[in-house]
């Protein structure tokens, strides 16, 4: 794999993939996969109270990023990106701002950034980073939830196999593990708070999971 | 069910994160060209079924997608070991 990663800078030009803004601009109005819940409408009117609280954070950029994480030169590369290392421990994530970096795999990395940044991103490491990596914009693949509330791990336990103790699950920890009948991304970004990214294809069926799993706790939709 | 220690994750999780990719280290033929049918044969087709020690391939498909040995017992599915593609079992059948 090394020798790949030896390249001269005219190969490195050689070797850019097309890059296309796959994003339309702000004038365009995206729809997110839970468009059809219309989680705004039901925010305002539905119940304030309960013990678990559910926000979509909709139309973000995902991209996937997979590097050699013994190539130093990709990792300083990904650093000056993102303006933070890429966590090469397993299990972890890192925040920079708006930025978000999830450990996915040993060579496999989930950026999370605002939609409309996803391509000036992407650009970036275009221009930044060199020899035999990808990086993938998958943005309209899956989408994040963010839920929250006292209740809230009594209502994953019952979704998912992992552990959620906070001594084996602390604050920034990732999984990617089975969620219901699908699967999802489970990050912890709180004591009493995960963000979850799950499939587009899948969104409406973990939108009905999480309704009717939570109904013994109080769902609560915020925007 | 299986709790399986996943070398990569480096943790233990659930079975159901996993498949089971059959028998581990089969060596492709280095010249296929020039195998006999049988021997070819043998190399796609003909897998180990033992009672005891068994070397397997593992991936962790809902994890971190990657894939792994295993040395399990087949008789009390007492699972010995598991390590990376490329690294040698420390626990083999006498």
């Amino acid at each position: 794999m090394s020798d790949l990663n030896v390249m001269t800078a005219a190969e490195m030009a050689a070797t850019k993939a097309a890059v296309m803004d796959q994003v339309p601009g702000p004038e365009i109005q995206g729809q997110s996969p839970l468009h059809h819940a219309d989680l705004d409408s039901l925010a305002k009117v539905g119940p304030k109270q309960g013990g678990v609280h559910l926000r979509e954070h909709k139309l973000l950029g995902h991209l996937t990023l997979r590097l050699n994480p013994e190539n130093d030169d990709q990792l300083a590369a990904a650093e000056r990106v993102l303006g933070v290392a890429l966590p090469l421990q397993p299990l972890t994530s890192v925040e920079n701002g708006s930025y978000s970096v999830r450990w996915m795999s040993p060579d496999e990395w989930l950026i999370l950034v605002p939609g409309l940044e996803a391509f000036d991103v992407e650009s970036k490491f275009r221009d930044e980073m060199g020899g035999h990596y990808s990086l993938v914009n998958s943005s309209g693949g899956s989408t994040v939830l963010e839920l929250s509330g006292p209740d809230v791990v009594e209502l994953l336990k019952r979704c998912t196999p992992i552990d959620l103790h906070p001594k084996l699950f602390p604050v920034g920890k990732v999984v990617s593990t089975v969620f219901a009948k699908s699967s999802a991304i489970i990050r912890r970004t709180g004591e009493q708070r995960f963000e979850l990214v799950i499939r587009r294809s899948f969104s409406d069926y973990i939108w009905l999971w999480l309704q009717e799993t939570s109904r013994e706790f109080g769902l609560v939709v915020k925007v | 069910m299986f709790h399986i220690y996943c070398p990569h994750c480096a943790e233990y999780r659930e079975e159901e994160e996993f498949h089971a990719a059959g028998q581990a280290h089969i060596a492709r033929p280095l010249d296929p060209e020039a195998c006999s049918d049988k021997e070819w044969g043998e190399y796609m087709f003909f897998r180990k079924n033992p009672r005891g020690i068994h070397h397997e391939l593992w991936v962790h498909a809902a994890g971190c997608r990657k894939f792994f040995n295993m040395t399990r017992d087949t008789q009390s599915y007492e699972i010995k070991e598991v390590y990376k593609i490329g690294e040698k079992p420390s626990v083999v059948a006498e």
